[in-house]
């Protein structure tokens, strides 16, 4: 049967097709792995206990709302440290606390950030720790 | 009724992405099998509806006109885009309909006054509530792709920081779920509230309403109440996205009612009134030019058609003709011998 119009409607149909198939032929379906966060640095190396804050499945889903908290409460409250769960006390600060342990911001915090497309504002202020042999001559 | 009904086969829906997760185990069906079908079904589904409508003829020009079209008296100002002539005109008029919804810009409110008196409204909360539902939902739907592009494209992540530009809280609130949700709950109340369309609203439209709030509802408890781990979800996506398919341990049953309703609703696209998203570019009454004092159209059907003329007619039944007294035209050759004898 006849298709009227077959060229706008034909044209119009494959770049719709086209886009909502984009990420089919965008990755020619070659596996792309998934990161890899690191957690070997000498900071958390030489620790006995190897623990985060708050458990790790709830620091892999919220550890910004920990951060959000504890900015809110270092600005307004002046309160500046914070006991975990287990009764460890921590100051409440990104580079005193989490980038004590956490010095490889490229191999830990980017990787997964990069890979879902995410630019955290953290760094437009705070400065990410220069890597080992940077302090050593510091 | 109809609201109920809709609403309890959205729920019902929900309800069985949790059971067939949490009790059945069946992860893999609804990670992976499902959304493949939905995406099947969609495409599929879509071709058909679009070649379909392209194949019925629309042989003469039919615009609705809302002004002057094209005068040869120069004093008379032709209306371009209210009454295209030209296939210029027909793109601008198509792209603000596309664009602007122009001709619900135009809806107005009708009122039977004291006395008989008919009046009319300036109504403009439905054009403002479908322009912020609709473009709400294109931005949500283009900020998906991070999940099904790696590495994420710089557009992408510069409409995400567009969308969060308030910067509250963290995660970020971002504007178009917010503007999605209280668009769409305006829809959903307009349809409730206003008698006469309460009347002809049918089971299909609740239900296209609902699914998109509950998909809008699940997609915001997995960023700001109930986070979840977006990173296995981002693997299970790029799963899909490459033909590698996997289903990370982990993962939030939320996020497999959100994707189980993302299939329905896709699954569901080309079978329902949502097809308006294709359909808006081949209605007749938009996208023709209204040219039919200056172009010949032609029927295409217009074919040679088999006809049986009378003659012919007499020709094979004159026989039964004369038996039954019939009048005929030429009479029968016997009988005239019978006559001459």
């Amino acid at each position: 049967m006849k298709i009227y119009d077959a060229k706008p409607i034909l044209i119009g149909l494959l770049i719709f097709v086209g886009f909502v198939s984009m990420p089919f032929w965008l990755h020619g379906g070659k596996v792309s792995p998934p990161p890899d966060p690191k957690l070997d640095t000498p900071a958390i190396q030489i620790l006995e206990k190897k623990e985060c804050v708050a458990s790790k499945e709830y620091m892999r889903t919220s550890h910004m709302v920990i951060l959000n908290d504890w900015r809110t409460q270092a600005v307004r409250n002046s309160k500046r440290f914070y006991v975990t769960a287990g009764g460890a006390n921590y100051p409440a600060s990104l580079q005193r606390a989490c980038m004590k342990c956490h010095s490889n911001k490229a191999q830990f915090c980017d990787t997964c950030h990069n890979y879902i497309g995410l630019a955290p504002y953290c760094w437009d202020c705070h400065l990410p720790p220069k890597q080992e042999t940077a302090q050593a001559t510091k | 009724m109809g609201m109920k009904f809709a609403l309890g086969v959205v729920l019902g829906l929900a309800l069985a992405a949790i059971v067939g997760v949490k009790v059945l185990g069946l992860q893999y069906v609804f990670g992976v099998v499902i959304p493949y079908a939905a995406l099947g079904t969609f495409l599929i589904g879509f071709i058909y509806r679009i070649i379909d409508w392209a194949r019925s003829p629309v042989p003469f020009r039919i615009p609705t006109t809302a002004g002057q079209q094209y005068t040869s008296l120069t004093w008379i100002k032709p209306s371009k885009f209210d009454s295209p002539y030209t296939k210029l005109g027909v793109v601008g008029r198509m792209a603000l309909e596309i664009l602007l919804f122009r001709s619900l810009f135009r809806n107005t409110k009708m009122q039977l006054r004291e006395g008989g008196k008919l009046t009319y409204h300036w109504e403009k909360w439905l054009w403002l509530a479908a322009l912020a539902f609709h473009y709400s939902f294109l931005i949500i739907f283009l900020r998906h792709f991070r999940f099904f592009a790696d590495p994420v494209p710089g557009i992408i992540q510069w409409l995400e920081n567009a969308d969060t530009f308030f910067e509250m809280g963290l995660p970020g609130i971002l504007l178009s779920d917010f503007v999605l949700v209280v668009a769409a709950t305006y829809l959903f109340i307009r349809r409730v509230v206003i008698p006469q369309v309460k009347y002809v609203s049918l089971p299909a439209d609740y239900f296209v309403l609902f699914l998109i709030l509950a998909i809008a509802i699940t997609g915001m408890l997995m960023r700001y109440i109930w986070r979840v781990d977006i990173v296995s979800i981002k693997q299970l996506t790029m799963g899909l996205v490459t033909f590698h398919p996997t289903v990370p341990k982990g993962i939030s049953v939320l996020f497999f009612v959100h994707l189980f309703l993302v299939s329905i609703l896709f699954a569901y696209f080309p079978f329902s009134k949502l097809v308006h998203m294709g359909g808006i570019f081949l209605s007749p009454t938009r996208n023709l030019p209204n040219n039919s004092r200056m172009v010949l159209h032609v029927n295409p059907w217009d074919y040679p058609v088999k006809v049986h003329t009378y003659e012919e007619y007499e020709e094979e039944f004159r026989e039964k003709m004369v038996e039954a007294g019939l009048p005929v035209e030429k009479p029968l050759e016997g009988m005239e011998e019978d006559k001459a004898e």
